[in-house]
């Protein structure tokens, strides 16, 4: 445990992450945070085996928490990461992503997140939502390798861009959303059991807030009203989500062997049969990645009343 | 100098003094006032900071919360010291400690020079005012405001209801007449020292300490009483969003900060380094200039606001997902919907696609899969033509489809043998175009080599659903521009409504149809309407065909396509 949290200053926008031996990904994702403006990372490490955690270890503005305990039994990592955030992120902007899920909000290539976190509060908006996007690359899925510190959308930098579903979970509040490649691919046959793309992930913390699923959801339910129901368009943006990268065939079998997610990793045993065959999720209307200005034409995300 | 800063300061007290620095070395005197609230350490440094220019003085400090007189209290006590610090001053231009300078000062004193006797004030009367918050105009001027919008906004609200109910009314004092405005002028020094001066500013004191708002509304207010020559506009260039905050300008705004030509903006971002160090340079000197036009910046924050409040029509994404009736626009655009053409026409979606010049699909809610035009499997924005994926939800099926392909008019069939959830939302939506050719489902059923008691059955289940399709259609809710008709009537004349369907896809190319889609051969068809009857189904959709009497187009010749002048 490398603890640097006596560093946070009060405006510093953190960001809390779980991670288990993503030494590959690991120097991409903090060089495109702290460009986007992050002060400090929050690490909880899940008993990785491939250096990542002394990796994070030698960062300057990066604190590591190791565990071995059962990521299932934490509720896929929920617990840790409400217990960090009450602990070190009341009062701030906090960001809680996967490593593979690169944050895309309105003006990210000209303003930075401190402009956003600056915006929200003062139209007194706690949370921002941004949907994952599943981005792949063309061709069947593990032949395109990224090396450490690479840009994982230069292959995978394609992704569907009409084919979502959207239903109102009445107990939180939250909008429910599906679809994309894995649905399309995967759960064609079985599409309720498709996996959400919905997500609140940046939050001005409060201690008294929880996330309830992953960042899906949180309490207290006001949290998740993130979308307008009158006709306007709030803002928000996307994650970019590079799941789909060569490590995906490798680490699905791993997954499916270590049955440590969700429903019992049914969503690792779908890909696992649907990787039999190595499947290419491109099409002819699969879109190309572009920038932030494209997901907004597109309706994927919107600047809402941000000029 | 004959122009004088006032500088309202609360947060990025840094960058305030950049620019007071900026005005007071060009050689206009800057009067700051710091809200009170500021902590002690933040005041002393930016003083400091300022030490060294001579003309910088630091008013007297208010606590200044939004809506409150504070902020009346901090501008008279800055004029107050303005005017009496330097008698130079011919115009005090009030500005906030996040205003920023577009243009070289020595050009806003020229345009004042030219204008020696003007006010600039936006100064409107309560009844032309669009834009207040909460629909409170007059009443700022009327009710009493004890509680703090911000923070007690409950009370806040239930405060002004009941006054309405008791009909409570303040005196507004004689001789005023309430008038509102940006806070952010530009006084002379004679309408500013008059006002200072007035002798019953006692009295407009005490009245404005308890009207909401007061610093829109003071100087705006007795500026009338004063000024010979009042020009109703604010020289700050600052625009407000539709909860009455103000927009703030970033780096990415800069050209068109430029282009505005106005002399000075706010609210600027503290952290937009860009747009400090090009403003407040010296490179912008001898620049072609204009009157001012915020016109481009007006349109880009009008465009906001509407994106806010009412967004993209036929949309629904995570950020706006509308309640039932408040879509605005249920879909994306127009679309057609053809129900029973398929089975009465042969290859009528190719010909439809041809004089229509429009994507025609097959039946997109058939039971086996989405029949996307050209077979496609996979179809705009991805969509799968998996019917599992889109009996989950049809209706996310329809919008995205219809979303999906904005700008090219979408055509499919419909009927009874389709999956009927999506049809009261068909019904609903305006931008649907329905055409029906009731009971048409009997043709492929007549020309089909089924056991006649299977005929029966389906006949009647297809009807069935058909009828029931059909009340949808014709209930008082449905927005959707529907057409029926019975196959009779249709069988009867189809070039008319034909011509009129295309007619409305594509209003412009005027066109009149010369080749009609091919018919079926309907020779026999009354007698196995008749047949249907005698087994004891009632076919009643498919309109009047009297067995023996065979529609007319069972005289033209079998195969040749049936043609109408």
């Amino acid at each position: 445990m490398i603890q640097r949290t006596q560093a946070i200053r009060r405006s510093d926008i953190l960001l809390f992450c779980t991670q288990r031996n993503e030494g590959a990904r690991l120097p991409y994702f903090l060089r495109y945070y702290r460009d986007l403006g992050v002060n400090h990372f929050l690490f909880v490490d899940n008993d990785s085996s491939d250096g990542s955690r002394e990796y994070l270890a030698q960062q300057p503005d990066v604190s590591v928490w190791h565990t071995k305990a059962s990521y299932k039994r934490s509720r896929f990592g929920v617990d840790w990461m409400n217990w960090l955030l009450g602990r070190y992120g009341h009062g701030h902007w906090t960001l809680v992503v996967d490593p593979d899920e690169f944050l895309v909000y309105p003006f990210c290539d000209t303003r930075p997140l401190r402009a956003l976190t600056d915006w929200l509060d003062a139209s007194s908006i706690r949370s921002f939502s941004a949907m994952i996007l599943d981005m792949y690359p063309k061709g069947p899925l593990g032949i395109h390798a990224v090396q450490p510190g690479e840009d994982p959308f230069q292959t995978s930098c394609w992704f569907d861009s009409g084919n979502y579903t959207i239903q109102k979970n009445a107990k939180y509040g939250n909008l429910w959303i599906q679809g994309g490649p894995r649905a399309r691919m995967f759960f064609a046959d079985r599409p309720e059991r498709a996996p959400a793309m919905n997500k609140v992930p940046l939050v001005k913390w409060h201690r008294s807030y929880a996330y309830v699923s992953s960042t899906h959801m949180l309490l207290p339910r006001g949290l998740n009203l993130v979308y307008d129901e009158w006709g306007g368009e709030k803002a928000s943006g996307v994650l970019l989500h590079a799941k789909f990268t060569e490590s995906f065939v490798a680490k699905t079998s791993e997954e499916v062997q270590r049955r440590q997610h969700f429903a019992n990793s049914h969503e690792y045993r779908a890909y696992e049969a649907g990787l039999g065959d190595s499947p290419d999720l491109w099409c002819k209307w699969s879109e190309k990645y572009i920038n932030w200005r494209q997901l907004e034409i597109l309706g994927l995300m919107s600047k809402g009343n941000w000029a | 100098m004959s122009l004088g800063f006032v500088m309202l300061c609360h947060t990025a007290l840094g960058r305030a003094a950049q620019v007071a620095r900026h005005w007071s070395t060009r050689g206009c005197p800057v009067v700051i006032h710091v809200d009170k609230r500021v902590r002690a350490k933040a005041y002393d440094k930016l003083r400091a900071d300022l030490a060294d220019l001579t003309d910088i003085r630091f008013s007297p400090r208010f606590a200044c919360e939004w809506g409150t007189w504070g902020l009346v209290a901090a501008t008279q006590a800055a004029s107050a010291m303005m005017l009496r610090d330097f008698p130079g001053v011919r115009h005090v231009y009030l500005a906030s400690g996040s205003c920023l300078p577009l243009r070289p000062v020595e050009e806003l004193v020229a345009y004042l020079d030219e204008r020696p006797r003007t006010d600039f004030i936006e100064s409107v009367t309560t009844e032309d005012v669009g834009w207040t918050i909460g629909g409170l105009n007059i009443e700022r001027f009327t009710l009493r405001f004890p509680f703090s919008w911000r923070k007690q906004r409950r009370l806040f609200d239930a405060y002004v209801r009941l006054q309405r109910l008791l009909g409570f009314r303040r005196r507004v004092p004689a001789g005023l007449v309430p008038h509102l405005g940006s806070q952010w002028w530009c006084l002379t020094r004679q309408t500013l020292s008059a006002i200072l001066d007035d002798p019953e500013r006692e009295q407009w004191d005490r009245y404005f300490r308890r009207v909401w708002i007061p610093d829109e509304g003071y100087f705006q207010t007795l500026v009338r009483l004063y000024s010979s020559d009042v020009e109703s506009r604010s020289l700050t260039l600052s625009k407000f969003d539709f909860q009455g905050k103000p927009h703030i300008f970033y780096d990415d705004h800069l050209q068109l900060l430029r282009r505005s030509d106005c002399f000075v903006a706010r609210k600027i971002w503290p952290h937009a380094d860009r747009l400090y160090a090009t403003f407040l340079s010296d490179e912008l000197r001898n620049q072609p200039r204009a009157e001012p036009n915020p016109g481009k910046i007006d349109r880009l924050f009008a465009k906001a606001v509407e994106r806010r409040t009412k967004g993209r029509a036929g949309l629904y994404m995570q950020s706006r997902f509308p309640n039932s009736d408040w879509e605005n626009g249920m879909t994306a655009a127009p679309y057609s919907v053809f129900e029973g053409f398929s089975d009465l026409f042969e290859n009528f979606d190719l010909w439809l696609g041809k004089v229509a010049g429009s994507r025609v699909h097959g039946h997109l809610f058939a039971p086996d899969r989405a029949e996307f035009a050209g077979g496609e499997t996979i179809y705009n924005g991805a969509l799968s033509d998996s019917a599992s994926l889109r009996d989950y939800d049809p209706r996310a099926f329809l919008v995205s489809l219809i979303w999906n392909t904005r700008g090219e008019r979408q055509c499919f069939q419909f009927g009874p043998n389709d999956r009927q959830k999506i049809g009261s939302f068909l019904a609903r939506d305006p931008n649907a175009q329905i055409s029906v050719i009731s009971g048409a489902w009997a043709v492929p059923l007549f020309r089909s080599n089924l056991n006649f008691g299977d005929i029966r059955r389906e006949a009647a289940r297809l009807q069935k659903i058909e009828a029931e399709h059909l009340d949808v259609l014709r209930s008082v809710k449905a927005k959707a521009r529907v057409r029926i008709w019975t196959l009779a009537d249709f069988v009867e004349n189809p070039m008319e409504p034909l011509q009129a369907i295309i007619d409305e896809i594509s209003p412009r190319s005027l066109r009149r149809l010369t080749e009609a889609p091919r018919m079926a051969d309907l020779t026999g068809f009354g007698q196995f309407l008749q047949n249907l009857r005698n087994q004891g189904m009632q076919p009643v959709l498919m309109g009047d065909f009297p067995a023996g009497d065979d529609p007319r187009n069972a005289t033209t010749r079998r195969g040749r396509p049936y043609l109408v002048k």
